[in-house]
C-alpha cells in the first residue's frame, strides 16, 4: 500500500507532464507542417529573417 | 505547368493576365492584418516539395523589402508571407513565379487553414486520451482482482480523472445533442451524450457506494475514439466554399464615363445606367454589358466564353461584362444595369446550383438517422424488462447503461470519416485537392463524365497546326510579317518558322483585323481574317489565319489548342472503366468536332452558353443520372455546381477552382479517373465498415440486454471493433500513386532559381 503512494501521484504526474507538453506544442504551431519540419534539418543555409 | 515549360511570350505584353485574375486589391481583399502596419496571406505553391524549393521560395521572398517573413508550409503547400501594408502586394506572386513555382493566392476562408473547431477536437481528443490510458491503468487492476479497499481508491482516482476530462472532451458533444434536442430533433451526438453521461453518473454511484462496476475507463474511452472520428469528420467536411464571394470580388468597380464635354469620370458600377457611354482603355475590365459605338480592337473574352482566343470586335459588336479590352480604347454604350450583367447572372446561377447541391445525403448521416432511435429504443426495453423481470432497479439500469456503452456508435462514427481522410490523403499525395468531403461520396456513382474543352482537354495554348494552301515559303512569309506584333495568333506563327527574320518594310497593326505591310517593291501584304485579306468569310471560329497580297488570298493556316499530353488516355480508361464521355464546350463546332475526333470522344456539344451547360447537367441529375463535370472557366462554375460531382485544373480561374469538388495540381487529366475509381474504392469500403460496426453491434447486443457484459467486456468490444474498423479503411491506401509530375520537370523547375542567383 505504500509503493502505492508513491507511483500513483508519480505515474498521474507524468501523464499530466506528457498531456501538457502535447498541448503546449500544439498551440506554439509545432506540428503545423511536419514535413517542412523534416525538409528543413537538411537546410545548410544560416537561418533567414522570419 | 512550372515555368520552365511554361511559354509565356504567347500573352500580349501590354494585356494584363486575366486567366490569373490577380490584382493588388483582390489580394489584400485575402489578406489579414497581423500585427501593427503589416498583413498576412497565403499563397499555394503546389510544385514544392523539399529543402530547395523552400529556400528558393523563402529567399526570393525574402530579398523583396515589403516582406517582413516568409514561411513554406510544405504539408499544405502554401507559403505565409507576412508584409507591410504599404508595400506592393503584387510583386509577392511575381516574386515566387520568379523563383520557378506556380502559385495562386489562397483564400483563407475557402482553404480553411484557421479552423478553430479542428485544434478543439484534437486538444479534446489528446485530453481524452489521457484519461482513458491512465484510467485504464487502474481498470486493469480492478479487474485482475484488486480487494475492496484498493478497488475504492482505484474508482476514486478514476473519477478523479474522468470528470474534469468528460466535462471537457464531452463538450462537442454535448452541445451538438442539447442545439439538437432543443429544436426537438435527435442526432448522432443524443445516444453518444447521453450514453456517456448515464455511465459516468452511474459510476460515481457505484463509487459512492463501494459497488463492483465502474464505468469511467469505458466513457472516457468512448470519447476518445469519437473524437478521433470526429477530427477526421471534420477534416473532411470543413471546406468551406465561397465562389460566389470570388465572383463579386472579379467584377470592376466602376468604369470611365465618357462626359459631352470629352472629358472622363469615374462612374460606380452600380450607377452605370443604360444608354450611358464609357470609355474602355486597354487592359481595362467591362462591368456592364455593352456595345461598341467608336472604335475596334480585340478582347479577351475568355471569362464569359472560356475561348482562349481574343475576340475582334468593332462598332456594333456586343461585349459581355468581365470582358478585357486587349488593344486600344474602346467607345462603348451600356446595354443594362450592373445588377443584369452577364457577371452578375453568373452569381445568380451559382447561388441556384448550390442549392441543388445539398440534395445528398451523406451515408453517415443516414445511418444516424436509423441508428440513433434503435439504440434508444433497446435501452429502454432492456431496463423496463429488467424492472419488470426481477424488480431491481439498481441491475435494470446497470445493463441500460452497458446497452447504451455497447452500442454507442464508435465503429460507426470511425467507419466513414477514417476512410474519407485515407482517401484524401492518396489524393493529396497524388496532386488533387479534396475541397469538398462529400465529394467522394458523390464521385462513386459517377457513370459519366462531361469535359469543358479549352483549358482541360486542351491546354489553353495556342500553337500553329498546319498549312490549309498556299506555297511552301508562306509560312516563312507570314511569319517574318507575324513578328512584329504581339499577338497570340502571330506569336504562335512566329513559333513554328523561328528561323524567319523579320520582314523588312513599313508594318501597320490594324486592330480586331490584322497586319498590313506594304512592300518594298510595291504591292500589299496582309495577315489576319479572311475578309480583311480579300477572302470570303469562312466558319473557321478564329482558327484560321489568311495571308493576302494585293486583296486576294495566297495562303490559309490553321491553329489549335494544344491538347494535354495524357487527355487521350485518360479518356481512354474512362471508356474502359464504363463510363462515358461527353465534351460540353462554349467553342465552335469546328474546333470541338476537331478534338472530339482527336481524344475518341462520340458525344460533343459545341456553342454552350453557361445557362445551357448547366441545364444539361441538371436535366442528367433530374433523370437520376451522375456525371461528373470536369472545366475551369468562369463560364463552366455553374455547370460546375450543378453537376453531381466536379473536378477543374489547377490552371482554372478562381471561381471554377473554388466550384470544384476536385482540384487536380498535377496537370495530367489522368487525375479523373483516378479520382473516379479511387472514390469508387472508398465508397466499398465505407459499406463494408459499416457493414462490420452493425454486425458487431447485432452480436454485442444481445450480450448486453442479457446483462453479460461487464465492463472488461465493454472495453475489449469497443476497442477490438473500432481497431477493426480503421485497419479496413487502411486498405485504401495500397496500390500505385498518380505521379504527380516527372522528375525531370520538377528538376527543371528547382534549377531556375539557381539560375537567377548567378
Amino acid at each position: 500500500m505504500n509503493g502505492l503512494v508513491i507511483l500513483i501521484p508519480s505515474a498521474i504526474g507524468l501523464g499530466l507532464v506528457a498531456l501538457f507538453t502535447f498541448l503546449w506544442s500544439l498551440r506554439s504551431g509545432q506540428y503545423d507542417d511536419l514535413k517542412g519540419a523534416s525538409e528543413r534539418i537538411l537546410d545548410d543555409e544560416p537561418p533567414r529573417r522570419g | 505547368m512550372s515555368a520552365a515549360t511554361a511559354v509565356p511570350d504567347l500573352d500580349p505584353p501590354a494585356a494584363p493576365t486575366t486567366r490569373e485574375s490577380e490584382d493588388a486589391e483582390a489580394l489584400l481583399a485575402l489578406s489579414r492584418a497581423a500585427g501593427p502596419d503589416c498583413r498576412q496571406i497565403e499563397f499555394a505553391v503546389p510544385d514544392a516539395y523539399c529543402v530547395t524549393c523552400i529556400n528558393a521560395i523563402e529567399g526570393g521572398l525574402a530579398k523583396l523589402p515589403q516582406v517582413k517573413s516568409a514561411r513554406v508550409n510544405l504539408s499544405q503547400r502554401w507559403v505565409r508571407v507576412v508584409f507591410a501594408s504599404d508595400g506592393d502586394v503584387l510583386a509577392i506572386p511575381a516574386a515566387i513565379r520568379r523563383s520557378g513555382y506556380r502559385t495562386h493566392a489562397l483564400d483563407p476562408v475557402a482553404d480553411g487553414q484557421h479552423d478553430s473547431v479542428m485544434s478543439e477536437l484534437i486538444r479534446a481528443t489528446a485530453v481524452a486520451g489521457f484519461a482513458a490510458g491512465n484510467i485504464m491503468l487502474f481498470s486493469v487492476s480492478v479487474w485482475s482482482g484488486a480487494d475492496a479497499t484498493t478497488r475504492d481508491m482505484f474508482h476514486w482516482l478514476s473519477a478523479l480523472i474522468a470528470i474534469p476530462a468528460i466535462a471537457y472532451a464531452g463538450r462537442p458533444f454535448f452541445r451538438s445533442a442539447f442545439a439538437a434536442l432543443r429544436v426537438g430533433r435527435t442526432n448522432m451526438d443524443v445516444p453518444i451524450t447521453i450514453g456517456v453521461l448515464l455511465a459516468t453518473a452511474l459510476s460515481l454511484y457505484e463509487t459512492f457506494t463501494s459497488g463492483a462496476h465502474a464505468y469511467f475507463d469505458a466513457s472516457t474511452m468512448l470519447l476518445f475514439f469519437l473524437l478521433v472520428g470526429r477530427s477526421f469528420d471534420h477534416l473532411m467536411r470543413e471546406r468551406a466554399r465561397g465562389a460566389v464571394a470570388n465572383l463579386a470580388r472579379l467584377m470592376p468597380r466602376g468604369a470611365h464615363r465618357l462626359l459631352p464635354d470629352g472629358t472622363t469620370a469615374f462612374v460606380a458600377a452600380e450607377a452605370i445606367e443604360p444608354g450611358m457611354a464609357l470609355l474602355l482603355r486597354a487592359g481595362e475590365r467591362l462591368p456592364v454589358d455593352c456595345r461598341v459605338t467608336a472604335g475596334s480592337g480585340d478582347v479577351d473574352c475568355s471569362i464569359v466564353t472560356g475561348e482562349s482566343m481574343a475576340v475582334a470586335v468593332h462598332a456594333g459588336s456586343e461585349i459581355a461584362a468581365g470582358a478585357v479590352n486587349l488593344s486600344g480604347p474602346l467607345t462603348v454604350a451600356a446595354l443594362r444595369p450592373a445588377s443584369q450583367s452577364f457577371l452578375a447572372q453568373m452569381a445568380e446561377l451559382m447561388e441556384s446550383a448550390e442549392s441543388g447541391r445539398t440534395a445528398h445525403r451523406r451515408i453517415a448521416d443516414h445511418a444516424a438517422s436509423i441508428y440513433a432511435p434503435v439504440i434508444h429504443l433497446s435501452a429502454l426495453a432492456t431496463f423496463i424488462g429488467w424492472v419488470v423481470m426481477t424488480s431491481d432497479w439498481h441491475t435494470a439500469l446497470m445493463n441500460a447503461v452497458a446497452v447504451l456503452i455497447i452500442t454507442c456508435p464508435c465503429a460507426l462514427a470511425l467507419a466513414v470519416p477514417i476512410v474519407q481522410a485515407v482517401a484524401a490523403g492518396r489524393l493529396f499525395r497524388s496532386g488533387i485537392m479534396m475541397r469538398d468531403g462529400t465529394g467522394l461520396e458523390r464521385a462513386a456513382r459517377v457513370t459519366e463524365v462531361a469535359f469543358d474543352k479549352t483549358g482541360t482537354l486542351t491546354l489553353g495554348r495556342i500553337r500553329f497546326a498546319g498549312q490549309l494552301s498556299g506555297r511552301e515559303g508562306d509560312l516563312a512569309l507570314a511569319a517574318a510579317l507575324a513578328r512584329h506584333s504581339h499577338h497570340p495568333l502571330s506569336r504562335a506563327l512566329v513559333a513554328a518558322a523561328p528561323d524567319a527574320p523579320a520582314l523588312v518594310a513599313a508594318v501597320r497593326e490594324v486592330p480586331g483585323e490584322g497586319l498590313e505591310a506594304s512592300l518594298v517593291g510595291g504591292g500589299m501584304l496582309r495577315l489576319g481574317s479572311a475578309p480583311f485579306c480579300g477572302g470570303a468569310e469562312g466558319d473557321s471560329g478564329g482558327t484560321e489565319v489568311c495571308l493576302g497580297r494585293d486583296g486576294r488570298v495566297i495562303a490559309v493556316f490553321a491553329f489549335e489548342d494544344v491538347i494535354r499530353p495524357d487527355a487521350a488516355e485518360a479518356v481512354a480508361s474512362l471508356v474502359a472503366s464504363g463510363r462515358e464521355v461527353e465534351i460540353l464546350s462554349g467553342d465552335g463546332a469546328s474546333a470541338v468536332a476537331r478534338v472530339a475526333r482527336r481524344l475518341g470522344i462520340a458525344r460533343f456539344a459545341a456553342r454552350l452558353s453557361p445557362e445551357a451547360k448547366m441545364a444539361r447537367l441538371a436535366d442528367a441529375a433530374s433523370e437520376g443520372r451522375a456525371v461528373m463535370m470536369v472545366g475551369d472557366g468562369i463560364n463552366d462554375a455553374p455547370a460546375l455546381r450543378a453537376a453531381t460531382v466536379s473536378m477543374a485544373p489547377a490552371s482554372a480561374s478562381d471561381i471554377g477552382r473554388s466550384a470544384a469538388d476536385f482540384v487536380f495540381m498535377n496537370e495530367r487529366l489522368a487525375s479523373v479517373p483516378f479520382t473516379l475509381d479511387l472514390a469508387r474504392r472508398a465508397d466499398r469500403l465505407v459499406r463494408q465498415n459499416l457493414a462490420l460496426a452493425i454486425g458487431y453491434n447485432a452480436l454485442a447486443l444481445p450480450l448486453a440486454v442479457a446483462g453479460y457484459v461487464t465492463p472488461l467486456v465493454a472495453a475489449v468490444a469497443m476497442s477490438s471493433s473500432s481497431i477493426l474498423v480503421v485497419a479496413n479503411a487502411l486498405r485504401l491506401s495500397l496500390g500505385p500513386d498518380l505521379v504527380a509530375k516527372p522528375d525531370g520537370d520538377h528538376a527543371a523547375a528547382t534549377a531556375q532559381p539557381l539560375e537567377g542567383a548567378l
